[in-house]
């Protein structure tokens, strides 16, 4: 009798647990598919500044960036914070000198709108995929810190790796409620028929909210991209 | 004053760069008798070599026999000027170099690195050169691509725009068109 008792009990408790377990799992998977039909949908009108994340890749990839920031009406896109690999010292510079030269045209009105802040690199230019795995790890829970303090409301990238991690925790974010990014991918004009790994890693994994190309014969290889022209 | 000038005039200067990392290859190619025999034949009477961090010194010439005058560097922060001053560049296949040089609008060379594991640099300047903005080499083939290019065939590089993807991504986040 106690037995038995003790016996129904555990049953009970097995059974609400893998019913727990599965309402979690259905509720989890609900929330990321939510979120991914969510992604590349355009928001409502806003008329707030938005805090932007502008991820700077390396020499190419950053004077193509900063080629965009010029147009883009920087007070829109307030704070600004700047994240660059730490191998690389020109990019951030690049950054300083452009953010400065805005508050030139601001009449010298010194106003802090920017920060620069730099990252592990997820991959170096010609490292293999296999070690390309592990240092990507280190660079994940480097690029989380970063993501907790800034919580960005729009990134724009353009890679290479750099971006990646930091998109990931993002889309993370999104499905844990803890902030809803829009995430911009614009791929290097060096990239004519083929996306680079970064940029077709967003596509796959429809991270991107927005995945803009500068050739025609990628929009065509890759339908939700968006040709934008040449930006170079 | 006037001899300065007048030396000036007749300094036609073919720029190498191979920006910041190495590219041997090209660096020998360039120093090779064919490419330095070509150049001097298509009126070329300096040769600039920017070599990186490359360790293939190529041999410097000050061209009193006539030849080509050679000089080479590692880095320098005025690369602009050394593209505005040449004839021609001879470029590694780095977008920011490509550009930099096709906005002077400078004859460009490009040389396409083939030892580099992931080579999508070839994309570009093939695609560059299909539009004849620019001349695609490769090390070996430098000197038949300088013996028979014709500058005059080159068209001048339209400049691109960045405000089709600012219109863009101010839609997607419902910021009004101005």
């Amino acid at each position: 009798m106690e037995i038995g008792k003790s016996c129904c009990f555990s049953n009970l408790t097995s059974n609400v647990s893998t019913l727990l377990i599965t309402i979690t799992i259905t509720l989890v998977v609900i929330r990321f598919l939510y979120v991914m039909y969510w992604c590349g949908k355009p928001l409502r009108t806003s008329l707030q500044p938005i805090s932007t994340l502008i991820v700077l890749g390396s020499g190419g990839h950053t004077a193509e960036m900063l080629n965009l920031l010029s147009v883009l009406q920087t007070d829109r896109f307030t704070p600004r914070f700047y994240i660059a690999a730490a191998t690389d010292n020109m990019s951030l510079q690049k950054a300083q000198v452009f953010e400065n030269s805005l508050v030139n045209e601001a009449g010298g009105k010194v106003v802090e709108l920017a920060q620069f802040m730099q990252i592990y690199r997820s991959r170096e230019v010609g490292q293999s995929y296999l070690t390309s795995v592990v240092t990507t790890l280190v660079a994940m829970a480097h690029a989380l810190g970063l993501m907790m303090k800034i919580r960005p409301q729009v990134i724009l990238c353009n890679g290479p790796g750099t971006c990646i991690p930091l998109c990931v925790i993002a889309f993370f974010f999104k499905v844990l409620g803890i902030r809803w990014s829009s995430i911009f991918y614009v791929e290097s004009i060096a990239r004519v028929r083929r996306l680079s790994l970064s940029g077709l890693l967003l596509y796959k994994l429809r991270m991107a909210d927005q995945l803009f190309v500068q050739w025609p014969q990628l929009q065509s290889k890759y339908p939700r991209a968006h040709y934008v022209g040449r930006l170079m | 004053m006037g001899d300065t000038d007048e030396s000036r005039k007749c300094n036609r200067t073919a720029f190498v760069t191979v920006g910041t990392t190495s590219f041997d290859t090209l660096v020998r190619a360039v120093d090779s008798q064919e490419v330095k025999e070509e150049l001097s034949k298509r009126g070329y009477t300096h040769l600039l070599i920017q070599m990186g961090r490359g360790s293939y010194i190529p041999q410097k010439s000050t061209g009193e026999d006539g030849s080509l005058t050679v000089d080479c560097f590692t880095f320098s922060s005025s690369i602009a000027e050394n593209l505005r001053s040449a004839s021609l560049v001879i470029s590694h296949a780095g977008s920011g170099s490509i550009f930099e040089t096709l906005r002077l609008g400078k004859p460009l060379i490009v040389v396409v690195n083939e030892d580099l594991m992931d080579n999508h640099q070839s994309e570009l300047a093939e695609e560059l050169a299909d539009r004849t903005h620019l001349f695609c080499a490769r090390p070996q083939t430098l000197y038949q691509v300088i013996a028979a290019m014709s500058l005059e065939s080159l068209i001048p590089y339209p400049p691109g725009a960045a405000s089709p993807v600012a219109k863009r991504i101010n839609r997607f986040l419902g910021f009004p068109d101005d």
